[in-house]
């Protein structure tokens, strides 16, 4: 059924010797997607980034292709044929299948990835569910007042990090997005925002900070709880708030004034907040303050959001499903229930018997019982290079990077979508060609036309 | 002699109003996915002959205003888990995939559920260009019908700036651009001017036809002039797509009038009207009144004015829509979850979810007037049959609407489960307007193929596209109308009874208008300094179409 092609712009020919430039090619090593590097390419190296950050600039320059076969059956190097043949055959035999990654893939790769978890009734589930899951939950229950990154930079004179810390996380999110830009209604730039950042530590962002308020840890939802009280009026007991938060009710006043005195307000919000204690009730404190703003000014917020295409995850994942992560097809139907077809949990239950893995590394940072699960059943895992998750497949695929080696589309943090300028071709096949193979093989053992 | 690409549907009693045919017996030739005269050799006989003796033959369906793909409807999506679980299962097959409903059903099931209805093409109603790409892979994973977009210009930037500047070869050469490069049909307004005075103020909105939207100096009056006036001189298919300024609110009913008087006699659609036809005023819900008749008075005179309805039904749906502050004043009303996104330079965007009941006057009356419209526009090719899906409620909600247009006792009988107020204040009560077969064909496929003008749709003459439905006839329209006998999309046996046989991949229409391409650079000095991407990077290339199809300008 997928019939985009694989690459809206595909690689153009390398002259050896010769020096190749790649103008607007796109970073994916962060949520910023900053779609605007310049690329100076010879032998098939990137010799220069322009305008990446030393992230970007690490991801591009120290790329090399790993040199390694492309396809590894039981540790034995093995011909694609082979491992298309055999990952087939995995994913069709087991009751309960799980397809787990996606974020570091291109949108159409996404596609192939969730029409196989549908077609072999498996679960499919993306980093999302580790990471900004709890918001996807809390915007379930409350939804969520947001703006393009476009909009920020134009109008957002109040800046507000919530457990978020940019200056590491997402390097040129300050420059590009959300402090420095001269907007349309900030000629001044820098100068005409507000900059506040609360975390439970002093961060490397908290420079950036014109206030910076440090909060106790665990007690993101009591803070914000304390601001959504003050937005409505409600009076507070300046000791409670002090002892609960860490923080004197006169400083939540002050904030929670200038907040009201802004135009357009915008908190950013990271894991810091999602991953606390409260996850998605922080999350939907957070979202309910932003909605409760819209009363008094303009108000957004948006979560910080990490892979290069976790965004684009969320959408596709979506757009097939109905539901944005952790979803089980077992029934023949989509079925949504995060803490049961998220794969940290699925595993860690003990439940899948066979699975997929798409550029990501459970084996190194799930939960001891969910590794040890994962190890005692038969999967496939397709990553650019070698990891402790592709040492313990039955099937390894070594694939191209994307924006690298391929095409195809990829989602900022804000769902802005952005097409990828390849710089050069890449000896392993990338992950649409190895899902679109397997598919093949899936639909044929499955009888489906 | 066999020629084996011939099918032939035999006997069917055929509704083409394009042609003049009006339920007449006839023989149905295709070839090669489009519609062929019959061959004037005998001798040549169809590999396929469908026999049709007995049943209703007519073109697809259209769909010219709907909400299936792209960002908001995406977010939808993610926003309602709960209405899903119980909603219609739409299992996998061999041949199609699983897929959820509820009210924003995701995309393959979207399709699959259109072609189960015999419509064969649908257009989605407001797509922030700067999310093209979004809603165009979105298509390409929506089966069986053929899209297109319409794209959000009324609150942009640019478009405000050449209006303020007074340059209107400009206006047209942007607006020729930006449908090339997102690959859109027809620009479309959504509350113009107001969006914009959102982002910046609380609450903010104009008020009526002549607010001024700040920063830019302009009126919705203007914006909607200008663009009219370029859309007709780019020689668009469709013309501009308005949905007015003040929706839903009691009393718009007069901003909709100054919107028609605002086209200055270009053509223009109006779409939803249903939602922009209120009487009363400050709110207060016990003014509350329908003012179809001088609205549809005014369309009936006027034959450059087209409108689709945004009938309501009763029951939950999501509302969705471009219209930030509008989603912000529901969500206010109904006190449910609100999601509100800002799109630079481009527009806004609100969606919350809504529950539509009988007994409510306020909705009842809603009812009522999209109803009233359908009935008080004399023409039938100038209204269209809509929900405005997801907004007044699902797309499958089509034959019941049939029914309460061709079924006056039917009629009735709804009305007195409604709030007794409506017949009050509608005259629907008093209508006793019955749609023939022929009018439903009219405004569900020949109509809206006329007013996209889509020449090879709509209609079963030699030549066009050889989308057709079949229908078993019945008493009961709603029962004719859910569950076609069969549905052909480009000469292909797509479903049959309601069971998908083929969900081939339609195509994206889009236009290509001629303008002048010297404009584009200050277009884009303009884009890089505000916009955060590129500039090279905002075109939607090629390879994002199933398979592209460009329609012809006027
Ligand atoms: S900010 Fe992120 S996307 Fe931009 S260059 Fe740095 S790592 Fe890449
Ligand atoms: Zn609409």
């Amino acid at each position: 059924m997928t019939s985009a092609s694989t690459q809206c712009y595909a690689p153009t020919a390398n002259v050896p010797g010769e020096l190749k430039i790649v103008q607007d090619a796109t970073c994916t090593f962060c949520g910023c997607v900053c779609d605007d590097i310049d690329l100076t390419v010879k032998d098939n190296h990137i010799i220069e980034a322009k305008r990446a950050c030393v992230l970007g600039k690490a991801w591009f320059l120290n790329h090399h292709t790993d040199d390694r076969p492309s396809c590894l059956i039981d540790g034995k190097p093995a011909t694609l044929e082979a491992g298309y043949d055999r990952a087939a055959q995995i994913l069709t035999t087991g009751k309960y299948p799980i397809i787990y990654g996606l974020s570091d893939s291109p949108c159409e790769a996404q596609r192939v990835a969730v029409s196989i978890a549908d077609w072999i009734k498996g679960t499919i589930d993306t980093t999302t569910s580790v990471c900004h899951g709890p918001s996807g939950m809390a915007f379930q229950g409350v939804g969520e007042v947001t703006c393009s990154l476009g909009e920020v930079a134009n109008r957002g004179d109040m800046i507000i990090f919530w457990g978020s810390n940019p200056a590491e996380s997402h390097p040129r999110h300050f420059t590009k997005y959300s402090l420095m830009p001269k907007g349309m209604f900030l000629p001044n730039g820098r100068k005409d925002r507000t900059c506040v950042i609360v975390d439970v530590r002093r961060t490397k962002s908290a420079k950036a900070a014109d206030i910076f308020i440090q909060i106790k840890p665990r007690k993101d939802f009591e803070a914000l709880w304390t601001l959504r009280a003050l937005a409505k009026g409600i009076e507070l007991d300046p000791e409670l708030v002090e002892r609960e938060t860490g923080v004197a009710l006169s400083v939540f006043q002050d904030l929670m004034a200038k907040m009201k005195a802004c135009k357009f307000g915008v908190i950013f919000f990271g894991m810091g907040l999602t991953m606390t204690r409260g996850k998605h009730c922080n999350s939907e404190a957070l979202l309910a303050l932003t909605r409760d703003m819209n009363a008094f000014t303009r108000f957004t917020a948006k979560p910080n959001r990490g892979h290069g295409n976790v965004t684009g995850a969320d959408n596709v994942v979506a757009w097939r499903t109905g539901y944005p992560f952790g979803v089980n097809h077992s029934r023949g139907y989509a079925r949504f229930n995060p803490g049961e077809y998220t794969t940290s949990d699925t595993l860690a239950n003990g439940e899948a018997d066979s699975g997929m893995t798409i550029a990501c590394d459970p084996m190194a940072n799930f939960s001891q019982p969910a590794r040890e699960h994962l190890a005692s059943i038969p999967y496939i895992a397709l990553d650019t290079k070698e990891t402790p998750t592709t040492r313990a497949a039955a099937v390894a695929f070594t694939v191209a990077t994307y924006g690298i080696n391929t095409g195809g589309t990829v989602y900022r943090m804000d769902d802005v979508p952005i097409p990828l300028r390849p710089a050069f071709e890449s000896p392993h096949p990338s992950d649409f060609d190895v899902l679109t193979n397997i598919e093949e093989r899936v639909k044929k053992i499955l009888g489906i036309t | 002699m066999t020629s084996p690409d011939y099918i032939k549907i035999s006997q069917g009693t055929v509704y083409d109003p394009t042609n003049g045919v009006d339920g007449e017996v006839r023989d149905i030739w295709i070839l090669d996915g489009r519609i062929v005269d019959a061959p004037t050799d005998a001798a040549v006989r169809p590999s396929r002959v469908i026999d049709a003796t007995g049943l209703v033959v007519m073109p697809g369906g259209i769909d010219m205003h709907c909400h299936i793909a792209g960002p908001k409807v995406n977010v939808a999506r993610k926003m309602r888990p709960e209405e899903k679980r119980k909603a219609e299962l739409i299992h996998s097959t061999k041949l199609t995939h699983s897929g959820t409903m509820g009210s924003v059903p995701s995309t393959f099931a979207t399709g699959y559920k259109y072609a189960g209805l015999g419509y064969t093409t649908a257009f989605d109603a407001a797509i922030p260009p700067l999310g093209a790409r979004h809603a165009h892979e979105e298509f390409d994973d929506t089966p069986c019908i053929d899209k297109g977009i319409y794209l959000l210009m009324g609150n942009n930037h640019y478009v405000m700036q050449c209006l303020q500047k007074n340059e209107p070869e400009k206006l047209k050469a942007f607006i020729g651009w930006l449908l090339t490069a997102a690959k859109g049909y027809a620009p479309k307004l959504v509350n113009p001017g107001g969006v914009e005075v959102w982002k910046s103020h609380q609450a903010g909105n104009v008020s009526g036809l002549d607010s001024l939207v700040d920063h830019f100096q302009v009126t919705p009056r203007q914006i909607i002039g200008g663009v009219a006036k370029a859309a007709t001189e780019l020689r668009l298919p469709h013309s501009v797509h308005i949905h007015c300024n003040n929706l839903g609110m009691p009393g718009n009913w007069e901003t909709t009038l100054e919107t028609m008087r605002a086209l200055e006699g270009h053509r223009g659609h109006i779409t939803h009207i249903q939602f922009h036809s209120y009487g009363g005023g400050n709110g207060d819900e016990n003014t509350f009144n329908s003012k179809t008749i001088p609205l549809a008075e005014y369309v009936n005179s006027h034959p450059n004015i087209t409108v689709d309805v945004g009938q309501v039904l009763f029951g939950e749906t999501t509302s969705m829509t471009g219209d930030g502050p509008l989603g912000y004043f529901l969500s206010n009303v109904y006190g449910g979850k609100w999601f509100s996104s800002d799109t630079e330079m481009e527009s806004g965007c609100g969606i919350t979810p809504i529950k539509y009941r009988n007994k409510s006057l306020v909705h009842a009356l809603q009812w009522a007037i999209g109803l009233e419209w359908y009935l008080l526009v004399n023409d039938p090719w100038r209204v269209v049959m809509s929900t405005d899906h997801p907004n007044g409620g699902s797309f499958l909600a089509y034959p019941q609407i049939i029914r309460l247009l061709m079924d006056r006792t039917y009629r009735q009988d709804v009305i007195k489960t409604c709030h007794p107020q409506v017949r009050e204040r509608s005259t629907l009560g008093d209508l006793d307007r019955e749609y023939t077969l022929n009018e439903i064909a009219i405004i569900t496929r020949a109509g809206p193929a006329r007013i996209l003008g889509l020449k090879d749709k709509g209609h079963l003459g030699a030549g066009a596209d050889a989308d057709i439905t079949i229908y078993t006839p019945h008493d009961n329209k709603e029962t004719m109308f859910e569950l076609p006998r069969m549905v052909i999309k480009s000469g292909r046996v797509i479903v049959e009874q309601g069971e998908i046989r083929d969900p081939l991949n339609g195509k994206t229409l889009h236009v290509q208008p001629d303008y002048d391409h010297e404009v584009e650079a200050d277009i884009q000095t303009w884009f890089e300094k505000y916009y955060s991407i590129r500039w090279r990077n905002y075109p939607v290339d090629l390879s994002y179409l199933n398979e592209s199809c460009v329609v012809p300008l006027k």
